[in-house]
């Protein structure tokens, strides 16, 4: 396990990209092959079910150490991940377990069934034949999040300057069904159990904010406008009766929304679309906050999709038919999509991303600033004869975002964050006035530097209330402007206003408490867009 | 009781002996302080009169400034102040530290300032001292802390060093001037030729001026040669981390030695390359085992967990408070960083 052990630190230390990737490179030419494909599935959500509950690791943990509860919990909420909490809090080993990381997982697959009695021994031993740091691996093993900052796209871009496969290809390959006990490595990466031409995405066509004024276009009429919806986008590729569907981030994310591959069933066509994968409910889109609730999912309960429904917006076609488009008009490629979309009685989930109508430039001022009250983002600004671009180009598509709103509101809670984030205090909640007394109205994790956070942590260490627990009640008396993209009445919020994408703009040290907005403010900003 | 009140005495200027008339590393300018070791928040400016242990003294004079009224005692010997009777003993926790105890009609107090429990290759190793009242510092007072031992950190250390050199680079560790530095140079020493900035090589001197031996190190000129550098050690002050100077150390590898490294997150939070867990306090069982071989009957907790560790000596029978204080102040030693940041600049 030395091995394993070795890589994550290394990965875990460092913030860059590619020093996690070479690190990846490394393992992956030297680590035996059951190993190598063990690590793929532990970084691709392919683990095997957790065979001990975090209750019992965590009972058992104070059981050999003796330790009260409340200490234990104490340890846990500044440590901020409890199997890190366990490998530390134990006492040292007393003996040298060696095993590699595939003996280590079949073991664990062994455990499953097994009495928690048994389980119980199995982990003792472990514990007590692990140093520090294989312990945290153990652990995590066992279940839990790595949280090293190592998504599959790291992964795949890994396995893709390891051997020189297309990255795509790796992507489906190790998103694809494969047996941990029936591959090789070497059958994995080259994909002998996929067949990639059906799933090949193209490179998304990406947009710069607009830099200009909007009479410095040129003729209106040579340009087409589109909502800017704020979900994610995504590229739905159909080919040969399968359907896959890949993220900006050249994740394949099929599994994660079943709604839209059932949707897709039913065109009769082959065709790559691009376009925007949004929470949508009788026929209106919903805040990005319930899209999040259905991303990086393993599995999408019934629950979940009654309560956020998925939908589409389709803004452009890249393949119609086995045909590469992209070369051609946008104006074409529209039609082409059109012409697609209106041959058959399309589920309302699925929707044809709508032409925003205007004549003169001046026009689309009001329409943009009318853009939260759908949900929307802003607008996009296509010229007609624009091809679909590789990547980011400068010129055919703006994208043109309203401004976000923005509110003075005093901190009152303080939370330390996860992962790198677990030793400052990162997640804040924010209140404004109401009445004589405060109302909480937004929680924010984003949008300051790195000293701002430790400086705010050091001030939160002396100004809490609780001396105990992983939230600490602050002075309310740090003052932030937070910015968001939309805000509207909500029963679930005690404030009864819920902001959408909440982030701090920044950290007014120049306003005292008493200059924060009030409630009423607040509530003022929605009947205003 | 009486006799611990005639003794301590918790004020804002700091904790006072209203019998011997002095106080114990005051935060505000008094007439007398008795100094327990030369870190800042521990040593401030301002006061009319010190007095330290003999390693101590040179650094407080480096530190605070030459002309300083100070008097110091060495480890086991005691000095009679308005009846009180006054004695250092070794604190394990930087070159010159020491708890210091008072004795006043059979009453004894000792309060710890800094220590280490765990032995190290420079600082006397700490000697616990038995008393009535225990005024214990809590810095790293939770389970988590644990220290591996001076061997294990040595090879640690040196291993690193090793792959560093193997990868071409340089390995520069960041530790406070005062303690950390020196105590890096012990863990380094005969590894490779070890490079200190020149606010840990103005505070070795100082040292050695003293008479303490220190190992071999050489300055870090502002225009050091790079190729003379390259695969060596240097070691330099954290607030040097993002510095153009660190930014000119070739192919540079970093890490922070601090007891914080013992966290994941903490050891991520910085852009750094490796995380040490050398830390100059008591760990948990460092901690705990101090307060029972002191077998005092009252403790009083100071900077860090004072909190959890205060709660925790209740639970197992050991009778303790929370005191507020003003050290272990971050802002305090990072400003001490920053005024050594200018001096290269």
């Amino acid at each position: 396990m030395k091995q394993f052990s070795d890589l994550i630190s290394a990965i875990e230390i460092t913030n860059k990209t590619n020093a996690k990737i070479d690190a990846l490179v490394n393992y992956f030419k030297t680590a035996p092959s059951k190993d190598k494909l063990w690590l793929i599935a532990l970084f691709t959500g392919k683990r095997p079910p957790r065979p001990i509950k975090t209750a019992l690791m965590k009972q058992w943990c104070m059981e050999k150490t003796e330790l009260p509860e409340w200490l234990f919990l104490e340890s846990y909420s500044t440590v901020g991940d409890l199997g890190e909490t366990i490998a530390l809090l134990l006492p040292k080993p007393t003996h040298k377990l060696d095993l590699t990381l595939s003996e280590w997982m079949n073991e664990l697959k062994l455990l499953k069934p097994k009495s928690d009695e048994e389980k119980k021994k199995f982990v003792f031993a472990a514990w007590s034949g692990l140093k520090q740091q294989e312990r945290l691996i153990f652990n995590k093993l066992i279940g839990g999040n790595f949280r090293i900052g190592v998504s599959k796209k790291t992964l795949v871009n890994a396995l893709a300057k390891l051997t020189g496969i297309d990255a795509n290809q790796l992507m489906h390959s190790i998103i694809g069904n494969w047996d941990i006990d029936t591959i090789s490595f070497e059958e994995l990466i080259k994909g002998t159990h996929i067949n990639y031409d059906n799933s090949k995405p193209y490179p998304f066509c990406l947009a710069y904010a607009l830099e200009k004024e909007l009479q410095e276009l040129g003729d209106p009429d040579d340009w087409i406008v589109e909502q800017k919806w704020d979900g994610i986008r995504g590229q739905i590729v159909k080919r040969n009766n399968e359907i896959y569907i890949w993220s900006r981030g050249e994740e394949l994310v099929t599994k994660q929304f079943p709604e839209l591959v059932e949707a897709m069933t039913n065109f009769k066509e082959d065709f790559v679309i691009d376009g925007e994968i949004l929470a949508m409910k009788d026929n209106a889109v919903l805040l990005f906050n319930d899209l999040q609730k259905r991303l990086n999912r393993k599995n999408v309960n019934k629950k979940l999709l009654e309560e956020v429904p998925i939908g589409f917006y389709a803004y452009d076609i890249l393949e119609f038919n086995g045909n590469d488009i992209r070369s051609l008009p946008f104006a074409t490629r529209r039609q082409t999509l059109e012409n697609l979309f209106n041959s058959i009685s399309l589920p309302e989930h699925i929707k044809l991303s709508f032409i925003v109508k205007f004549n003169k430039w001046e026009a689309l001022n009001a329409i943009r600033d009318n853009s939260r009250a759908i949900n929307s983002e802003g607008l996009m600004l296509k010229q007609k004869a624009s091809p679909y671009h590789t990547g980011r180009k400068k010129g055919d598509w703006w994208k043109w975002k309203v401004d976000p709103l923005t509110i003075d509101a005093v901190m009152i809670y303080a939370q330390k964050g996860s992962g790198r984030r677990s030793s400052k205090y990162t997640d804040y909640t924010f209140a404004v006035k109401k009445d004589d007394g405060l109302v909480t109205v937004a929680k924010a994790y984003s949008g300051l530097t790195d000293k701002e956070i430790t400086e705010i942590s050091r001030w939160v260490n002396k100004n809490a209330i609780e001396k105990f627990g992983p939230v600490r009640t602050v002075k309310p008396e740090l003052v932030f402007e937070i910015a968001f993209e939309g805000i509207a009445f909500s029963k679930r919020h005690k404030s009864g206003v819920a902001l959408r994408f909440p982030r701090i703009a920044r950290w007014r040290k120049d306003k005292p408490a008493s200059e924060i907005d009030t409630l009423e403010t607040v509530k003022s900003l929605i009947l205003s867009c | 009781m009486k006799a611990e009140k005639e003794l301590i005495k918790f004020t804002k200027r700091g904790i006072y002996c209203p019998q011997g008339k002095f106080y114990l590393d005051p935060w505000y300018p008094v007439e007398y302080a008795i100094i327990s070791h030369g870190h800042a928040d521990h040593a401030r400016w301002g006061m009319k009169r010190y007095l330290c242990q003999d390693d101590s003294k040179a650094i407080l004079q480096h530190r605070i400034g030459a002309d300083i009224k100070i008097d110091s005692l060495p480890y086991n010997k005691s000095k009679t102040i308005n009846g009180v009777k006054v004695s250092f003993h070794p604190a394990g926790h930087v070159i010159g530290s020491a708890q210091i105890r008072l004795e006043y009609k059979g009453y004894i107090v000792v309060f710890t300032g800094d220590y280490k429990t765990q032995p190290d290759f420079i600082s006397q190793p700490f000697e616990s001292v038995k008393c009535h009242t225990f005024i214990t510092e809590s810095t790293f007072g939770l389970p988590i802390y644990n220290w591996k031992t001076e061997k294990e950190l040595q090879e640690e250390l040196q291993n690193w060093v090793k792959t560093n050199q193997a990868n071409n680079r340089t390995s520069v560790f960041l530790g406070y001037s005062l303690g950390k530095a020196q105590r890096l140079m012990s863990l380094l020493d005969g590894c490779d030729d070890i490079y200190v900035h020149r606010a840990i090589h103005n505070l070795n001197n100082a040292i050695s001026n003293s008479g303490i031996k220190l190992p071999k190190t050489t300055l870090l000129t502002a225009d050091f040669d790079k190729k003379e550098l390259q695969n060596k050690i240097v070691i330099m002050p954290p607030g040097l981390l993002g510095s153009r100077l660190l930014k000119r150390v070739p192919n540079a590898a970093t890490a922070i030695c601090s007891g914080w490294m013992q966290i994941r997150g903490n050891r991520r939070w910085q852009s750094v390359d490796a995380g040490f867990a050398v830390s100059d306090h008591a760990d948990w069982n460092g901690l705990i085992s101090a307060v029972r071989a002191s077998e005092a009957e009252q403790v009083y907790v100071t900077h860090g967990s004072q909190a959890v560790f205060s709660k925790y000596l209740n639970e197992i029978g050991i009778k303790a408070d929370e005191l507020i204080t003003e050290y272990g102040d971050d802002k305090m030693i990072e400003a001490e960083n920053e005024s050594e940041n200018l001096e290269t600049s």
